[in-house]
């Protein structure tokens, strides 16, 4: 068997809190293969939004192992980080995190920048990513001038733009109506069956649904580590297509 | 190495885009720095033509001329000591003249202020020299009409004398002044040469609005006591000219009879006293105007550090969207340090066409332009400052946490 994407080794992470030692994760073990799509569960405090922190290389463990592909990502510096975040892993926020001042294109664009991608590779390919989530015809729109879910969707394609061995979205549709909501989850369905591997993290058990396999976080501990039976399939009509 | 174009590119267009974003802080922002260029460059131009003017007065002094004189240029320590000195005589200029072999020409020169009148015409307040034929290759003046005064005119104390061009120019707007007879306070001279325009001392006193006429008769004429005159010695070669300073030193020593020991009783004046003089009150006064207007630009440059760190905190979100994207912290340095830069230099060009205009006025007083040099210094001050007031805020920027950064609201 293909060694999993991602490999977590009894991560512990620690914040100073004042004098207060504050344990986040208190020995988290975790192994993701190629193409699964987990869902990250717990209540607020419980360690979750940490996890997917380390997870997303935007924060490094205070001990323990984590190897991405193979390759050991707990004790590297923020530069050397920061290029893992650009190559590996596409970020779908809650609040989109958008920059508001740039178009469409420029805002799919921006990992392909930061990546020394040429100009004329960059225009390619993120209007590849642009016409996956169905957004071909807003490209020179700037986020201001599109609706939650079509922001949230530009956000997808700046997170796919990059080809990422995961992509991680934190309650990619809190910020959502439930109609819309559906619409995004439908869309992650969609890439999770073109090989993405995908990682939810949130705290409603109907998004976490769409998953296959459902993590349980408390406490700074997996609670439990399960696959999911009552999967959710939609197909929304106007995503069948893409 | 395309990436670092491409992110320049990305750091720049960032840059218009904030400051576009906020119009108004940002020109208020430049204005310090307007401010702090305009005042340099208009300094630095002012500098530039003091230095050009002193350049073309010491020239005609020449560098290898001496000036002996009963006062020292400059001032000397004792005043009543020179003051009680015994006058210079036509016959210590013979004595150089007789005795020293490294002198190209010496002239002895008198020289009192008389008006000057031709026909209806009046120049009031000429400089009225009386020298002798050497006069001409002592100063290295050149005759533009005419000739200069002839050694027997000289010695004979001929009624004849040489125009200084403004001079001329006052009496003979329409005549050809050679040939024509002028009055030197009351007494007539005939013109017999007009010297070329040689300028002036910094703007100040004119050499060309002088009359020269032969010693002897100004001797009689102009000055009842024989005495008290300069003697200006030519040295045959430049390289030389202290050995000819000693040697004259020594003539006029033994000539006035001064004991061995005892300290000279005249003074041996020459351009490089000047020039050293001028450097010494010239630097200071460059480098206390520099200062000055450099707390100008200063004071600009910590508003724009203030901005930056205001900019940098309100953009906290976009610093953690692009952190968590792949940039680099080299990406976000570069990003704001462009974002400073821009602004700088957009002040150091706004300062630039504001102080050219300005610069011509100052053309007026001291005649100069405002140097390239100056332009260039100008542009890469401001792109400096703007690197360095920039680089605090673009640093904190840099290392951002860029987990804290996203949570920033």
């Amino acid at each position: 068997m293909a060694s999993p994407v991602i490999r977590l080794v009894d991560i512990t992470k620690v914040y100073q809190m004042g004098a207060e030692e504050v344990h986040a994760l208190r020995g988290v073990s975790l192994n993701i293969n190629r193409n699964e799509y987990v869902a990250i569960m717990g209540p607020s405090g419980s360690g979750k939004s940490t996890l997917m922190n380390i997870i997303g290389c935007l924060d490094t463990p205070t001990s323990g192992l984590y190897e991405l592909n193979d390759t050991n990502v707990s004790e590297m510096n923020d530069n050397q980080l920061a290029r893992i975040r650009n190559k590996e892993i596409g970020f779908v926020f809650q609040t989109f995190n958008l920059l508001a001042r740039s178009n469409v294109l420029h805002n799919v664009e921006l990992p392909l920048i930061y990546g020394g991608v040429n100009s004329a590779d960059r225009k390619k390919l993120a209007m590849e990513a642009i016409e996956q989530v169905g957004l071909g015809d807003r490209a020179h729109h700037k986020p201001n001038e599109l609706s939650g879910g079509q922001r949230q969707r530009v956000a997808i394609a700046r997170a796919l733009v990059t080809k990422p061995s995961i992509l991680l979205a934190d309650e990619p549709t809190g910020n959502l109506d439930s109609k819309t909501g559906e619409e995004i989850m439908a869309l992650f369905d969609i890439l999770h069956r073109q090989g993405n591997t995908i990682i939810l993290v949130t705290h409603e058990e109907d998004i976490a649904a769409h998953a296959h396999r459902r993590v349980r976080i408390k406490d700074g501990h997996i609670e439990t580590d399960e696959l999911v039976k009552d999967r959710k399939v939609i197909t929304h009509p106007t995503l069948t297509s893409v | 190495m395309s990436w670092w174009l491409d992110e320049l590119k990305e750091g720049l267009a960032i840059a218009f885009g904030a400051i576009r974003a906020n119009k108004m802080r940002s020109a208020l922002t430049t204005l310090g720095i307007v401010i702090g260029i305009v005042s340099v460059t208009l300094m630095g131009t002012a500098i530039e033509g003091l230095n050009q003017a002193f350049n073309r007065s010491v020239a005609v002094i020449g560098a290898d001329v001496l000036y002996v004189q009963k006062w020292p240029w400059g001032g000397g320590a004792n005043w009543w000591e020179i003051r009680n000195r015994k006058d210079l005589l036509i016959q210590h200029a013979r004595a150089i003249e007789d005795d020293a072999t490294t002198v190209a020409s010496v002239s002895p020169i008198m020289g009192t202020m008389r008006n000057v009148t031709y026909g209806g015409k009046l120049v009031e307040g000429v400089i009225v020299i009386g020298t002798d034929a050497d006069f001409i290759t002592t100063t290295n003046a050149n005759v533009d009409l005419g000739r200069f005064l002839t050694a027997m005119e000289a010695n004979g104390g001929r009624p004849v004398c040489v125009l200084g061009s403004e001079v001329a120019e006052s009496l003979f707007p329409n005549e050809f002044p050679v040939g024509k007879v002028i009055k030197v306070g009351n007494h007539p001279y005939r013109v017999v040469g007009v010297l070329e325009k040689q300028g002036s001392f910094l703007g100040l006193e004119s050499f060309d609005n002088r009359v020269y006429v032969p010693i002897n008769r100004f001797f009689a004429e102009f000055m009842s006591r024989r005495g008290g005159i300069q003697i200006w010695v030519r040295a045959a070669s430049l390289e030389n000219v202290d050995e000819t300073r000693e040697e004259v030193r020594g003539i006029l020593r033994k000539a006035r009879k001064v004991e061995p020991g005892a300290q000279d009783d005249f003074a041996i004046n020459q351009q490089e006293f000047l020039i050293e003089t001028f450097n010494a009150i010239g630097g200071v006064i460059a480098a206390v105007g520099l200062f000055i207007t450099g707390l100008a630009l200063f004071v600009g440059g910590i508003g724009i550090m203030n901005i930056m760190f205001v900019s940098v905190t309100e953009r906290t979100k976009e610093i953690g969207i692009r952190k968590a994207i792949g940039a680099p912290k080299r990406a976000i340095l570069i990003q704001f340090l462009l974002e400073s830069a821009v602004i700088c230099l957009i002040g150091g060009l706004i300062g630039l066409v504001i102080a050219f205009p300005l610069s011509l006025i100052i053309d007026q007083i001291l005649p100069t332009a405002m140097p390239v040099s100056i332009v260039v210094i100008a542009l890469l001050i401001s792109l400096f400052v703007g690197v360095v007031s920039g680089f605090l805020p673009a640093y904190r920027a840099s290392r951002l946490d860029p987990v804290d950064a996203l949570r920033y609201e």
